[in-house]
């Protein structure tokens, strides 16, 4: 496995190429190479779970000179979710996307953007990280303005024009990282950041990258985009945007960055944990009023991964006990991982009620569990889960990052936890009411349930939900222990440099 | 240090033209300046006063090459941001003509159909 580890980002990045040259032959092709590749990469993510952490150099060039790939428990966790989500996103277009024209050059770009965010996952190196944030970045541009719609055009234009400032402020980092260090090698400048200190510069740097990947992962004062982005792009896109993007190129990178280079820190703890919360709060009380389903939904997301944030924060702190740090990182991930399992399930099964009804405005739905009883109780499998509803999954992520709250001393950020939990339950309680239960207008009397292209990823997802929630302990095992540990041991980090 | 300092004047430059302006081509070109200063940032970093191109020509011993040569690696950093920066315009730019031909305007004062 070891030696085809560069294929992660080549597959997608040649196939999004080969695609719009083989669609000219035929149109046909491009749902096979779509479904193909990500099915090659989602088998290959599971077989990279069994691997012991290594680095590749790339073109045989010796770290630090040349680029380093990096596996570890963190990087082979985040391929699994981004690997698995887009195989269920490509199955689901294969229907959907019959609504709009140029499927291929959809395909294309969507592999690019599965190239961009595999490649952010697996380098070991810091400016690699940016080009391949950027290829990424440019691929979701132009995914959410795929509709070429008003609001689609806005809502894209806005996005581009926030992110083009992040991936500047990530660019001015990266430059001040190499002015200090002469080196752009992540464990090489993890060591070098070891003897330096937390100086003024690095303080600097430290800001830019919050607000570069802060803006990427839409963390409260930099969110204002995502609520239009989100519930603009096609409902794959935005289960890919809302369920991985903003987990790949911004949440991973934070903690990536923050844990492995930067080491703990006070300081950074505690701004990182105030803007989880901020956003926790923020995003829960202006989902409340939403009247688009989508639109709520990407609400939630920034709500959701306020509880990410404050776990990864709380797991910074210097002076945070192991016991309490492991905890909180554990918990925080499996947020991380459910969250992409159920925020892609609700976007999708949103989705699918569009497919059918043609709109997403919560007055114009209601009643739909008796006429689409598949997609319907999918949708309401994810609503409990995210809810906090055991046996889900998202019951147990929540519980374990508000019990190492409280062990952790901080007791306001936990009751905060705890309160953001009661809103979340009530704005889905709300869809459910909306969306599944209720009355079904007139105009929504001779529906059918979705096709099965589209049903079908929405059980598997409801299906993770639940196994996921009762197999909690395999998957901490299997999944969470070994990011953990690669997040919290930085000296192993540093060792890659060696060959490690 | 005077050129360091000139590159940040641009960058905050760009910074305000992307704010204040309110036609979207004009904030396109924020965007453009901001990512020229940090190339500009980026290159002043490899700098080195009296320096040569980093390559060992015939009869030049290691030794002077590293008192002497300038540090590749930025000017590489940089053609790849170009490159990047490149690709970001030309979609811009794409999008910017396909907003006019939907709202018949380049005022984003006027394209408000987002709440945001």
């Amino acid at each position: 496995m070891q030696t085809y580890y560069p294929l992660f980002t080549a597959i997608p990045l040649a196939a999004a190429f080969l695609n719009l040259l083989l669609s000219k032959i035929s149109m046909k092709v491009s749902d096979y190479i779509a479904f193909l590749v990500t099915g090659i990469l989602s088998v290959m993510a599971v077989r990279m779970l069994f691997e012991a952490p290594f680095t590749y150099a790339v073109g045989n060039w010796r770290a630090p000179f040349g680029i380093m790939l990096v596996s570890d428990g963190l990087s082979s966790l985040m391929l699994v979710v981004i690997c698995v989500i887009s195989l269920l996103s490509v199955i689901f277009s294969t229907k959907y996307m019959t609504m709009y024209t140029a499927k291929p050059k959809y395909y294309s770009l969507f592999l690019l953007m599965i190239a961009g965010m595999n490649g952010v996952v697996i380098t070991g190196d810091m400016f690699n990280l940016y080009v391949f944030l950027e290829i990424a970045s440019i691929a979701s541009y132009a995914l959410v303005g795929f509709g070429t719609g008003k609001k689609e055009l806005e809502a894209s234009f806005k996005y581009l024009v926030l992110g083009g400032v992040a991936s500047a402020a990530v660019l001015f980092g990266i430059a001040f990282l190499y002015a200090i260090t002469g080196t752009l090698n992540m464990p090489d400048l993890a060591q070098q950041l070891e003897v330096i200190g937390m100086t003024k510069t690095v303080g600097f740097v430290v800001a830019l990258f919050i607000m570069g990947f802060g803006l990427k992962a839409s963390i409260v004062p930099f969110h204002a985009w995502l609520p239009d982005a989100h519930p603009s792009a096609p409902a794959p896109i935005s289960a890919m945007l809302s369920g991985v993007l903003i987990k790949a190129l911004g949440v991973y990178t934070i903690m990536r960055i923050m844990f492995n280079i930067f080491g703990k820190n006070e300081l950074i703890s505690a701004i990182i944990m105030f803007l989880g919360a901020l956003s926790m709060v923020i995003g829960g009380l202006l989902a409340i009023g939403q009247k688009d389903f989508k639109r709520m939904l990407a609400y939630s997301s920034i709500s959701q991964m306020g509880y990410v944030l404050v776990a990864i924060g709380l797991a910074l702190k210097p002076g945070a006990e192991l016991v309490v740090a492991s905890l909180a990182l554990i918990g925080g991930l499996f947020h991380l991982v459910n969250h992409a399992v159920f925020k892609s399930l609700l976007f999708l099964s949103s989705g699918a009620v569009e497919y059918r009804t043609g709109t997403r405005d919560l007055e114009k739905l209601g009643g739909l569990m008796k006429k689409m009883p598949v997609t319907g109780s999918a949708c309401a499998i994810g609503s409990l889960s995210i809810a906090g509803i055991p046996p889900f999954n998202g019951f147990w992520s929540k519980l374990i990052i508000i019990l190492a709250l409280f062990r952790g001393g901080y007791w306001i950020y936990g009751s905060v936890g705890v309160v953001v939990g009661f809103i979340t339950l009530i704005y889905f309680v709300m869809l459910q009411k909306e969306v599944l239960f209720g009355k079904l207008p007139d105009s929504l009397s001779n529906i059918r349930e979705a096709p099965f292209a589209m049903v079908m990823p929405l059980v598997v997802l409801a299906a993770l939900c639940l196994a996921m929630g009762i197999g909690y302990m395999a998957v901490e095992g299997h999944l969470l222990d070994p990011a953990a540990n690669a997040l919290l041991d930085k000296v192993a980090y540093m060792n890659y440099l060696v060959g490690g | 240090m005077i050129l360091y300092f000139l590159s940040m004047v641009l960058l905050v430059m760009g910074l305000y033209c992307l704010i204040a302006k309110k036609n979207i081509i004009k904030k396109i070109i924020g965007i453009v300046i901001i990512e020229y200063s940090i190339n500009l940032f980026l290159v002043l970093v490899g700098y080195r006063s009296g320096g040569v191109a980093p390559i060992l020509v015939k009869g030049m011993q290691v030794e002077e090459l590293v008192q002497k040569g300038v540090d590749p690696l930025p000017q590489a950093l940089v053609l790849t941001s170009i490159v990047i920066g490149l690709g970001t315009l030309a979609l811009m730019v794409a999008l910017c003509l396909r907003m006019y031909e939907k709202f018949k305007t380049f005022d984003m004062s006027k394209i408000n159909t987002l709440k945001g």
